[in-house]
């Protein structure tokens, strides 16, 4: 099982020499309709994005300008919500990572049959609406919890939950994890060892994934954070909905996405390039 | 390597005699807690699910049956369900309904679009989708009605193209801001939603499979029927779950989008909590969210049904 | 000989003691002597002495902050009340979530107690106010200028009192709608797609927009206590085409959107919608209005500087500033019988329709309207 931008996926579209006739038109088919479901996807995709930033590259005598874009840059507010946002997004993965890479790979190895439970709970956050959960929260919850942002880092880790729990499941699930684990401990390595040396680094695609998976998700989650009352990047962008300005609210809101996309795309090119140069290392040593 | 580790994680490997020296010198409440001890090892995840996900729902359901003053009733839940012209078992008929055509449409479309994207050569293009989707996935709001008032309401871009293309979006009945034009606004997270499940299962059909099921002489579709979708259904399946759990509690973008013209569940309980008219009925908000819950669990029951149905029929 | 030394030591050490404790009371009675006075239990201002207004200017700057929750820059002129504030009494205004509702400010009062972001000033719907009042949330406090305030807009007790009110007025794109519609009668006879009219939010849960849906039943054949006709109202304009169910802004103005909106006349006028020919009037055939409402938090993080605040608000300068904003303050009709209202602010007002009386809807009648809307609106506007 490939996870979701490892480079295992590559081999299994290694072009095979192919015996049977017939086959190569059928490529050949697959090809072109790929391009049209491609191609329409896309448009789907893109249109709107270049409805939206059509609008904002204009000012309010309907000119084309810059003008949304150069006032964003000095916003209000705007490092404040970036910081919080990459603050509350720090503390999300590192709690989501210690907290679920231990509890599936212990699962895998020690309680294969608790699984089917495991599998329950994570889908639980998709059966709670976040709304819901918000609201509970907001009703319950103490004082000092309630005034800390890292309340919101609490509950995406149970936001992301699934994702990263499927994840990791199928990374895990493709390594032969018992027989590494037994072949670590029987040549001496103790379990400390075993996890850093030879589970992760045979894990890092998907944990990859999942790591990728909650920063998209720390920095589109909306509904939560403005309920909680803290000004995230979502919710900075959406204060600028009443503004007086139309076209500043959509370059917000244009910037948002694309500078999401950006940050994602940077931490798996960085991912990429460290686990090429590790590779290197070890051909090398 | 002490005793106790090889019988607890290594049944197969029988040091002689330990297993009968180890059950003498251990006593019973040690062998209690050796037996419930892997099972820890969990427990920290337990204690935070518990924490995030079950205090929450607990005290939802608490509140849904608390006065505004305090004490026990049942009358929130009674006017949620016959109240104010059955407002709120429409809001619930329509997240249903909203949820359902947004877990089944995108959900097959999400698979042919996660597969064009697996089988092209391209690393570039598989890490550009990626990680779109997984932006895409969660975006929405504000922003995305936006984006689409610019696309396809009555002045949109889109609209006037395909005006000139002489599609007038009017007559064919297609309006934005009606149950099918919230629709396709959620199209707009939901397809990414699912490209991010499916991808990880697609990348698990072998092309090693293909080869051998077209060496055995079957046609591309006995492969699908045979192979492909019987791997494949799991995910599927448990996409189009996520899927319906996104769209039935989809908040922020069914608020802008729809403005109160279609009742649905999730806006109904933000406009006793959190709007700006209903001052002072907060219950009734928990009763709405109480009933989410309702509806949420027996979709995880009819879920788990149809799931070891499906593999039964799949052995 | 020993028991006279032990007597003498007991006896310094006693002296010692009682003269420190003395020392440390003479002290706090001095400290709390500049600090004496509990700004949070002040209820109004006097004359001279510890609660005078002096003592409160020094005691609010050395607090040195403000926190304020849920006010737009571009609503009724905030972001320069905010300016002025910070620069005359150098006290730092925090604005937490500009965009919030009512309700998350009533919210912020309890949820966020315990960060130094705890809001001083709530500034929001009268029902909301009233209900925060019941909940214990509020403090009592009467400014200097309280015999100013109508009886109306405030609460007897000085829990919480009206700070500026507008109409539901007409806004409109001169550049594009060739005839605007001066009246909201008039919107019903046109067919879209020449107007495209839209509301600033959804009337389920958003006061002006349920205000819109109360004028619209005034002329409709219903009143402000029967809002039936209003949804009736929207009902027809959504079947002629008119009605664009969107968020009405100055996004959807300029895009082209909606070219007609119904809104508060302060947030449309006055650079509010900055569309080029974007123009605010009241319509001919209703005129009803509504007071937003100021409150203090009871458990304000900075007491002084929220009194001070309040004094700010409702002083001349303040009043002023409101007036700048298009909005019409509360203390308006005395500011106008006494000469401290600015005549050219006035002037700029949206002209009163000749012939109607302003109504303004009791928070019973708009919590009745806001139960109506939220039953029929799907049903009726969305068919």
């Amino acid at each position: 099982m490939a996870p979701l931008v490892g480079e295992v996926a590559e081999a299994e579209n290694e072009v095979v020499p192919s015996f049977s006739t017939g086959s190569s038109k059928r490529r050949r088919r697959v090809r072109w309709w790929r391009g049209v479901v491609l191609v329409l996807a896309g448009a789907f995709f893109l249109i709107p994005v270049y409805a939206g930033v059509k609008f904002s590259l204009q000012n309010n005598e309907h000119h084309f300008s810059f003008q949304a874009y150069e006032s964003l840059a000095s916003a209000p507010g705007f490092t404040a919500a970036l910081t919080l946002s990459l603050k509350i997004a720090l503390v999300t993965m590192v709690v989501s990572t210690l907290l679920m890479v231990p509890t599936a790979i212990y699962v895998h190895v020690r309680l294969p049959r608790l699984r089917r439970l495991l599998d329950v709970v994570t889908v639980l956050p998709i059966v709670i609406p976040p709304i819901v959960l918000i609201v509970g929260v907001l009703g319950v919850y103490p004082l000092w919890a309630k005034s800390s942002p890292y309340l919101l880092s609490f509950m995406y880790v149970i936001l992301a939950m699934p994702f990263v729990y499927r994840s990791l499941d199928a990374g895990i699930g493709a390594i032969d994890l018992k027989t590494l684990t037994e072949a670590s401990r029987s040549l001496g390595g103790s379990w400390s060892k075993t996890m850093w040396r030879v589970i992760l680094p045979n894990i890092r695609p998907a944990l990859l994934s999942a790591t990728v998976l909650t920063l998209a998700l720390v920095f589109g989650e909306f509904t939560m954070a403005q309920l909680d009352i803290w000004q995230t990047i979502p919710v900075w962008i959406a204060q600028f909905s009443v503004s007086s300005d139309g076209p500043i609210q959509v370059a917000a809101s244009m910037i948002g996405l694309l500078g999401t996309w950006v940050l994602l795309l940077l931490v798996v090119s960085i991912d990429r390039s460290e686990s090429r140069r590790n590779r290197k290392k070890l051909r090398s040593s | 390597m002490s005793h106790s580790e090889v019988t607890a994680s290594d049944p197969g490997t029988l040091i002689p005699g330990s297993d009968a020296v180890t059950h003498h010198r251990i006593s019973r409440p040690r062998r209690l807690f050796r037996r419930i001890a892997p099972a820890l090892g969990i427990a920290p995840f337990i204690i935070y699910s518990f924490l995030g996900l079950g205090i929450p729902a607990i005290a939802v359901t608490y509140y849904a049956f608390q006065k505004e003053t305090g004490g026990w009733t049942f009358s929130n839940i009674h006017f949620m369900l016959t109240g104010e012209k059955h407002v709120f078992l429409t809001g619930f008929e329509n997240s249903i309904k909203l949820g359902l055509l947004s877990a089944v449409i995108p959900g097959i479309l999400g698979v042919f679009i996660a597969y064009a994207i697996q089988t092209s050569n391209s690393n570039i293009l598989r890490r550009l989708t990626a990680t779109a989707a997984g932006v895409l996935a969660n975006f929405g709001g504000i922003n995305l009605t936006f984006m689409f008032v610019a696309t396809l309401s009555s002045t949109g871009i889109l609209t006037y193209w395909l005006a000139d293309i002489g599609i007038k979006l009017s007559s064919i009945g297609f309006n934005l801001y009606t149950f099918s034009g919230v629709l396709v606004v959620y199209m707009y997270f939901q397809l990414p939603l699912m490209v991010l499940v499916v991808t990880p299962a697609l990348g698990g059909l072998r092309a090693s499979w293909r080869e051998a099921a077209e060496n055995m002489g079957a046609s591309s579709w006995q492969y699908w029927l045979r192979v492909g979708i019987p791997v494949l259904l799991p995910s599927i399946l448990g996409g189009m779950l996520l899927l319906f759990g996104s769209a039935f509690a989809a908040y922020a973008t069914a608020e802008t989008l729809t403005l109160g013209l279609i009742s649905l569940s999730p806006i109904q309980i933000g406009n006793y909590l959190n709007g700006n008219v209903i001052a002072g009925q907060t219950h009734v908000g928990y009763a709405i969210a109480f009933g989410m819950l309702v509806i949420l669990s027996i979709t995880m029951i009819l879920y788990s049904l149809v799931r070891r149905r499906a593999s039964k029929w799949l052995r | 000989m020993a028991l006279k030394k032990i007597k003498t030591a007991l006896l310094a050490g006693a002296t010692v003691a009682s003269l420190v404790a003395v020392g440390i009371t003479a002290n706090s009675i001095a400290a709390s002597g500049a600090t004496s006075v509990n700004w949070a239990k002040v209820t109004h201002l006097t004359k001279t002495g510890s609660t005078s207004m002096a003592a409160l200017v020094t005691a609010a700057k050395k607090e040195g902050t403000l926190n304020v929750v849920a006010l737009p820059s571009n609503w009724a002129n905030y972001g320069n009340i905010i300016k002025g504030f910070q620069k005359k009494y150098g006290i730092k205004i925090n604005s937490e979530n500009p965009e919030g509702s009512s309700a998350e400010e009533i919210q912020a009062l309890t949820s966020d107690k315990g960060r130094s972001s705890d809001p001083d000033v709530i500034d929001v719907g009268t029902s909301y106010a009233v209900t925060a009042k019941t909940q214990g949330l509020l403090a009592p406090y009467k400014v200097s200028t309280w015999s100013e305030i109508p009886a109306g807009l405030k609460q007897a007790g000085g829990y919480w009192f009206d700070d500026y009110g507008g109409y539901v007025a007409i806004g409109c794109n001169t550049k594009t709608v060739k005839v605007c519609p001066t009246s909201l009668k008039a919107m019903l006879t046109e067919k879209g797609p020449t107007y495209k009219i839209g509301l600033n939010n959804s009337p389920l849960t958003s006061n002006s927009a349920l205000a819109a849906v109360e004028a619209a039943a005034v002329v409709n054949g219903g009143s402000l206590n029967n809002v039936a006709p209003g949804v009736k109202f929207f009902a027809t304009l959504n079947k002629n085409g008119a009605f664009v169910n969107t968020i009405a802004s100055a996004t959807t103005a300029l895009s082209g959107a909606t070219n007609v909106i119904i809104w508060w006349d302060y947030l449309q006028s006055n650079g509010g919608i900055k569309v080029p020919g974007w123009k605010v009037v009241l319509p001919s055939d209703v005129l009803l209005g509504e007071y937003y409402t100021q409150g203090i938090n009871s458990g304000a993080p900075n007491p002084a500087a929220a009194r001070l605040w309040e004094e700010y608000l409702y002083s001349v300068t303040g009043q002023n500033l409101w007036l700048a904003g298009g909005a019409r303050p509360a203390e308006l009709a005395f500011m106008q019988a006494h000469g401290t209202a600015n005549k050219t602010l006035v002037a700029k007002l949206p002209i009163l329709p000749a012939g109607q009386t302003p109504l303004f809807p009791t928070t019973a009648q708009i919590s009745a309207a806001a139960t109506v809307v939220n039953t029929s609106w799907a049903a009726q506007v969305g068919k």
